[in-house]
């Protein structure tokens, strides 16, 4: 069991005779991905890779092959435009991988989604991965751009809004020989689709995950809500990483969610929030594995 | 990108928001023509207040003596005076920092008489994924300080993206604000127009401090944006171009400038040892881990999921133009980016800046082998380190070593 995704879902790709979109459908293929169709509006009737066929919609591409589960990589400008296509056509899932979307967008993004079925991960993510049992974790499912390899099949569920800190975070898991059952990221910017609380939640609740990873960072208060969550309901042990300790308020640190304002969002009152719960805090950066396998013992 | 107060009253009046009148000057000369215009039209004083990105600027200092970065002045004379003694000085506020800035630009508006003061602000609620807007009798102070010490006193009202600001909302924050009579009809003009520079020109925060209620020469009064703070969110000016050139680089810490022209994103910070990362999240979390072990981290940059080569070098030469860095960390996790491509990026960067002060590099990722291997060959003095943690401890002692 896994939370999201596994094995059997069917993805289509959207963008993905672009470059990023080609060359990360590629990645997910030789994963094991059920990538089942690409959307490229003119493109129809081509074939990616000489396997997956292309269709000029959304809605075409699920009419025909049942896809439940889209990616999106088409570029900022228009990614608003192509996850809403997605909700339209009735996706399960959205997972838009697209960084740099205007706020604004995300904001009427986030309320045409209102009272849909669609959920969205992201944007400005790495995606999501339920580590398959072949050689590199490969024959899971692997939503994204993170390197396969690195992942382990197993029972840790990982949580996070950074993209290359989640891969640190999962390398040493790997590395202590600690799996993970399904790992998501949730994306930088200040506007996405799924917030910590919300996966944390779904891990919660399932079987095959035993312990959980929230990585976090300042700006914004979404590790306090879950934070107060877990107080309350969380049955699982929490590891828990904030980066920023040392960034200067005002400044937007690379993500555009990444950044103190008004005093607010600070590492220290978040560290603070999620120690009242009873998550472990991992000291550095370097320890959130060992933080994790202390809490298996 | 945040832009001048002039430049955001601009964009007021575009939208209907109530500005006073006033002319930017750059030379003395144009201060002076300036102000001749305005007292033209019979007013008894005007005010001359110092462009600069940073708020405080009514109680700053300039380096060379002079007291305050705004100012009032009775008489064309006076501005003359006055602008002598602001531009091309450094002023000083408490959102400076010590080092100032250079003031090069002037806005000249007449004066108001204030009745009254209040707060007006629009912003993103993260919580609701709606924009906010905020109002507060409390004007012209502080507003993170009243947010501390009296929260009652600000008032919110989360607007619906799909309808816009409406009416009764704005209504309602006027009621609040204790505003009556013709001032109702006025602040609902106001406020939608503020709403409206917010969400068309992609704001990522309007903030009038103070807005106020002035008292014209017949005993009329009026709701007006006296100051103006506009912040843009950089992901949308793609669609302004208009906006774009209201971009002032001067404003801009010069390494900044230069990273942005790599897709590099740096920020420098007071410390000694530099770090160059991939991915937001690992960079913040290498400068916790460089000051968790006792050092202090000189800058913040990304060089982002797909670095080439040139960006690599790029960024090494800008790091290396902060005069206090001690030593570099270099902490790359390859994903797409291959360790091995990293590592030839670092070497061709080292011998073509003539390195001479301590770098650790730490690789993990695809083909890292190759990469470790790659350096350790290099015959360069490269400090490789294991882990994230390993890193950090040999760049801070390092630096430590060197004083």
């Amino acid at each position: 069991m896994s939370i999201l995704v596994d094995s059997s879902t069917r993805i289509l790709v959207q963008g993905i005779t672009g470059k990023a979109g080609g060359f990360h459908a590629h990645q997910c293929l030789e994963y094991g991905t059920q990538i089942v169709a690409g959307v490229t509006p003119g493109k129809a009737g081509e074939k990616f890779e000489g396997k997956v066929p292309v269709f000029n919609t959304v809605q075409d591409a699920v009419a025909e092959t049942h896809a439940t589960v889209s990616v999106v990589f088409v570029p900022a400008p228009f990614a608003a435009d192509a996850i809403l296509e997605g909700v339209e056509a009735g996706l399960a899932l959205v997972v838009c991988i697209t960084e740099g979307i205007p706020v604004n967008d995300m904001v009427r993004v986030k309320r045409a989604m209102q009272g849909k079925k669609t959920r969205l991960i992201g944007p400005n993510c790495p995606g999501i991965i339920t580590p398959g049992s072949g050689k590199d974790s490969t024959g899971g499912c692997k939503i994204g751009i993170m390197p396969g390899y690195i992942h382990k099949k197993g029972n840790v569920g990982v949580v996070s809004r950074s993209g290359t800190l989640t891969y640190e975070a999962v390398w040493q898991l790997t590395s202590l020989g600690i799996g993970q059952s399904t790992c998501v990221g949730i994306g930088g910017d200040p506007v996405n689709g799924t917030s910590h609380l919300e996966v944390i939640q779904m891990l919660n609740d399932d079987p095959d995950t035993h312990a959980i990873i929230m990585i976090g960072e300042i700006g914004g208060t979404t590790e306090e809500e879950a934070a107060r969550w877990i107080k309350e309901h969380g049955k699982k042990p929490v590891a828990a990483f904030i980066a920023g300790s040392t960034a200067p308020p005002g400044r937007r640190m690379g993500h555009a969610g990444a950044i103190i304002s008004g005093g607010k969002g600070t590492a220290a009152e978040k560290i603070k929030a999620l120690r009242d719960a009873g998550i472990a805090i991992s000291p550095t950066p370097s320890d959130m594995g060992k933080t994790l396998a202390a809490l298996l013992k | 990108m945040n832009i001048h107060e002039f430049q955001a009253k601009e964009l007021f009046r575009r939208y209907g928001v109530p500005v006073p009148k006033g002319i930017m000057a750059s030379t003395v000369g144009e201060a002076a023509a300036a102000a001749a215009r305005l007292f033209e039209d019979g007013v008894s004083f005007v005010v001359v207040k110092s462009q600069i990105h940073a708020g405080g600027r009514g109680k700053g200092t300039f380096k060379e003596g002079f007291q305050g970065g705004v100012q009032l002045c009775k008489s064309p004379a006076d501005v003359t005076r006055v602008a002598e003694q602001m531009l091309g000085k450094t002023l000083v506020t408490k959102q400076t920092g010590a080092e100032g800035r250079i003031v090069r630009k002037l806005l000249i508006e007449i004066g108001s008489k204030i009745k009254k003061e209040y707060y007006l602000s629009i912003l993103l609620d993260r919580q609701l994924s709606v924009p906010v807007m905020m109002a507060s009798t409390e004007g012209g102070m502080d507003i993170e300080e009243v947010a501390k010490k009296t929260p009652e006193k600000i008032l919110k009202q989360p607007i619906d993206p799909a309808v816009g600001m409406m009416p009764y909302q704005a209504r309602n924050l006027a009621s609040r604000l204790g505003l009556d009579g013709e001032r109702i009809q006025q602040a609902v003009k106001l406020m939608q127009g503020v709403y409206k520079t917010f969400w068309e020109c992609d704001a990522s925060l309007v903030e009038i401090n103070p807005l106020i209620l002035s008292e014209g020469s017949d005993g009329t009064t009026h709701l007006m944006a006296l100051d103006g703070k506009i912040n843009l969110d950089d992901n949308a000016l793609y669609r302004h171009p208009e906006i774009q050139e209201m971009r002032d680089l001067s404003e801009e810490a010069p390494l900044e400038v230069e990273a942005s022209k790599f897709n590099l994103n740096y920020i420098k910070l007071d410390g000694n040892i530099a770090c160059m990362v991939n991915g937001a999240g690992l960079a913040m979390s290498t400068m916790d881990i460089i000051q968790h072990f006792g050092g202090s981290p000189a800058n913040f940059l990304d060089v982002g999921g797909g670095a080439s080569k040139e960006q690599v070098a790029a960024a090494f030469k800008i790091i290396l133009k902060d005069p206090h860095v001690k030593g570099i960390l270099v902490n790359i996790f390859g994903g797409i980016m291959k360790c091995d491509i990293i590592a030839e990026g670092i070497l061709a960067a080292v011998k073509d800046v003539n390195l001479k002060i301590p770098l650790v590099v730490r690789l993990e990722g695809t083909n890292v082998k190759l990469g470790q291997q790659i350096i350790r060959e290099s015959g360069l003095d490269v400090i490789p380190a294991e882990s994230l943690s390993d890193a950090a401890q040999k760049i801070v002692a390092a630096v430590k070593g060197l004083k």
